[in-house]
């Protein structure tokens, strides 16, 4: 009962919980480090150096009056939100945020779960959040957030055949899908993937901005061209889990990343003995730490590059990065069958 | 519009979508409005809707007194007060044959060249946040905060100035503020490297601006383009050059030229500009003469019957005043405001046509107008 049951019940709270947090945080981080680059304070008010911010901000996005346009598509309208907050958290569950660890007495594994085909769920999973964007744009039954879910639509189908061709080779290498066995056959062979998938890393980067409508390819939420895209006409909580939809999934990218190509939990350099001092680190701090450098990318890349045209964001999905993607699959299965 | 011929038969209907771009819209600086007729993202048609802050600046200054209207220019170009006041003020020296000192045509240069790094720095600051380079925006306006400031200490004011008299200028420069100006010249040029950093070599700000909105000079002079819109396409013409007023004819400086006419020329253009601008300040800075401010000017400001027409380099354009005085009233009979925004916006409706809907707010931040002088 404890084993099969309550385990992972106070697993499922505690990383959704954390996981909720760390997204009301990143924005504020990201408020934070966008300001500094931008030689401003960011918020200041609410706390010491602006660390209550996110309370606020929940507070005024809960307070605030919720509003249903009169022409509306009210179901779908209501769905929408959900549909995108929904798949955003529901990834987590096969994300492996250590190893195992004692607690209680008991042997207790950092994941929630570890399904045999954990990758696959990753993929399936997040592409359904961007059914949440579609009908938002069609249900408020206004011009721009249809522009803006027609945009997101196209924008996320390329994208993701990238990113899951880039997948693919990372399979490849590892011979499974389940996301622990990715991260313990990179211990095995003793390199992170990034090193020997240089080129799967960097198109998985570049598709997870596309896919997370993160600047420089956040055009379905362009609010200087479409005034806030797709959630033009949200409000209140509905709109706040747009919003942390968004973030949520930034952090499930950052970790999908951390997972495939940086090791996950593994301290750097897993097999070279004389840099065991760094395995007094728990796994987790490391994979929190991997996950970090990611998210600071995210926000670094937003505060410095301008948006990419529709046209442009579509040619360098389909004439570079999924030709890359493809060349970079077949090339990993030839050297992988010559070296075996 | 009436329904288009079906492409693919009786089940599909390709309707245009009109699309109402402002008068409430981010990029839209101000109240503009533009209906889109959109298909798909690609733009068929634009219909550019203006009127929004209309103040009827023209009609008020014909029961206002000479002195007063000066004040009333400040409210054209808002974030360019200063060129406007000089714009106005010369116009009705013009008509009356006022002899203005040397020294009050130096500082009109310098206040008109710092008007313009300040009105090109907001420009740039829009154009990339249009563009998604927020951070550009922020550090536009910290240097235009420099500038705004230079204004304070000279005049009071950080926006409407009122800083120009008929005649000359209100009042002398406060002490040790030439050695601020150099020294803001000085960060200035620093600051313009840390744009071009951000901007000008980088890959999605070229695709974005490369090609985009093209003009050829033949066109762009036939649909009255003027300032940067005008030489990004080419055609050398610049009202401090051709028709020198103030202190210009004494200053040294190059116009900077386009050659392609797009989106992106007229950013360098802009760019060189600010250049111009300091290089301008400097000399004017170093060869300003001593002497009185303000020249002879009679008590009653009540100018000949006669009409005149009088132009300047605004940092948007050519900005013209046309001034009927019937000699027998205190105001004037007809004033007329030729404004440089007013002129460069007629060229967005056939700049977007065959672009998308990202591009029409390029344009838009590329045509650089502000509405107060549009709708005056």
């Amino acid at each position: 009962m404890v084993e099969l049951v309550l385990i992972p019940l106070l697993k499922i709270i505690v990383v959704l919980n954390a996981t909720l947090l760390g997204v009301t945080y990143m924005v504020l981080l990201e408020r934070k480090v966008i300001a500094w680059a931008q030689s401003r304070l960011g918020p200041m008010r609410v706390g010491p150096y602006g660390v209550l911010q996110p309370v606020a901000d929940a507070m005024k996005l809960m307070l605030k009056e919720d509003i249903t346009p009169a022409r509306a598509d009210k179901w779908v309208f209501t769905l929408a939100p959900i549909l995108s907050m929904v798949p955003a958290l529901v990834v987590y569950a096969v994300i492996p945020f250590g190893d195992q660890v004692h607690l209680f007495g008991r042997q207790i594994s950092l994941y929630i779960t570890d399904i045999n085909v954990g990758l696959l769920y990753v993929v399936s999973v997040t592409s359904v959040g961007v059914y949440g964007i579609i009908l938002a744009g069609y249900s408020s039954n206004s011009k721009w957030p249809l522009l803006a879910s027609l945009r997101a639509s196209a924008q996320l189908i390329s994208y993701e055949i990238a990113i899951t061709l880039t997948l693919v080779s990372v399979v490849l290498m590892s011979g499974t899908l389940s996301m622990v066995g990715i991260v313990t056959s990179q211990a095995s062979q003793g390199v992170w993937y990034a090193f020997i998938q240089p080129t799967a890393f960097i198109i998985f980067f570049i598709g997870g901005l596309a896919e997370t409508n993160r600047a420089p390819f956040d055009l379905p939420e362009a609010e200087q061209e479409l005034t806030g895209g797709f959630h033009t006409e949200y409000s209140g909580m509905r709109f706040a889990l747009f919003f942390l939809a968004e973030y949520a999934n930034i952090i499930v990218v950052s970790s999908v990343a951390t997972t495939l190509f940086l090791g996950g939990w593994l301290r750097p350099f897993p097999n070279v003995e004389f840099l065991s001092f760094l395995g007094v680190v728990p796994g987790w701090c490391w994979f929190l730490l991997k996950s970090f450098v990611f998210l600071y990318l995210f926000i670094w890349v937003r505060a410095t590059l301008p948006r990419y045209r529709y046209d442009q964001l579509m040619r360098l999905g389909w004439k570079v990065l999924i030709p890359l993607a493809i060349a970079n699959l077949i090339l990993t299965a030839i050297v992988k069958v010559a070296l075996a | 519009m009436s329904s288009p011929t079906p492409q693919y038969g009786p089940m599909f209907d390709t309707d245009e979508l009109v699309i109402n771009m402002g008068p409430q819209h981010p990029s839209t600086h101000g109240v503009l409005r533009v209906v889109l007729r959109l298909d798909g993202e690609k733009v068929v048609d634009a219909d550019v809707v203006i009127g929004y802050l209309h103040r009827g600046v023209e009609k008020l200054s014909e029961s206002r007194s000479w002195a007063q209207i000066v004040l009333l220019t400040d409210r054209l170009d808002y974030v360019s007060a200063a060129t406007s006041n000089v714009g106005y003020c010369e116009t009705v020296e013009k008509l009356m044959a006022i002899e203005v000192p040397r020294r009050a045509k130096y500082l009109r240069v310098i206040l008109s060249e710092l008007q313009r790094i300040a009105s090109h720095l907001l420009w740039l600051g829009t154009h990339a946040m249009d563009t998604g380079a927020m951070t550009v925006f922020l550090y536009a306006f910290r240097e235009r905060e420099l500038i705004l400031d230079l204004f304070e200490e000279y005049c009071g004011a950080r926006l409407t100035y009122n800083s120009m008299r008929i005649g000359g200028l209100p009042q002398d420069l406060p002490p040790s503020w030439d050695r601020k100006v150099l020294e803001f010249c000085r960060i200035m040029e620093g600051k313009l490297e840390e744009y071009e950093t951000l901007l000008t070599g980088n890959r999605i700000w070229l695709e974005r601006t490369k090609g985009v909105g093209v003009i050829d000079g033949a066109e762009a002079l036939a649909l009255g383009l003027s300032g940067p819109p005008l030489r990004g396409s080419g055609v050398r013409r610049d009202v401090r050059k051709d028709e020198p007023y103030a202190a210009y004819d004494e200053m040294e400086f190059d116009v900077p030229l386009g050659v392609a006419g797009d989106t992106f020329d007229r950013y360098v253009v802009r760019m060189q500009e600010f250049r111009q601008s300091i290089r301008i300040i400097r000399q004017a800075m170093q060869g300003i003469p001593e002497g009185p401010i303000l020249g002879k000017v009679p008590r009653l400001i009540k100018p000949p019957a006669g009409e005149v027409y009088h132009a300047i380099e605004s940092p948007k354009g050519e900005l013209g005043f046309f001034i009927v005085s019937d000699g027998k009233s205190m105001s004037p009979y007809r004033f007329r405001v030729r404004p440089p925004s007013f002129c460069n916006l007629q060229a967005l409706p056939r700049l977007v046509k065959g672009h998308l809907i990202a591009d029409v707010v390029a344009l838009i931040g590329s045509l650089d107008v502000v509405l107060g002088e549009v709708d005056r």
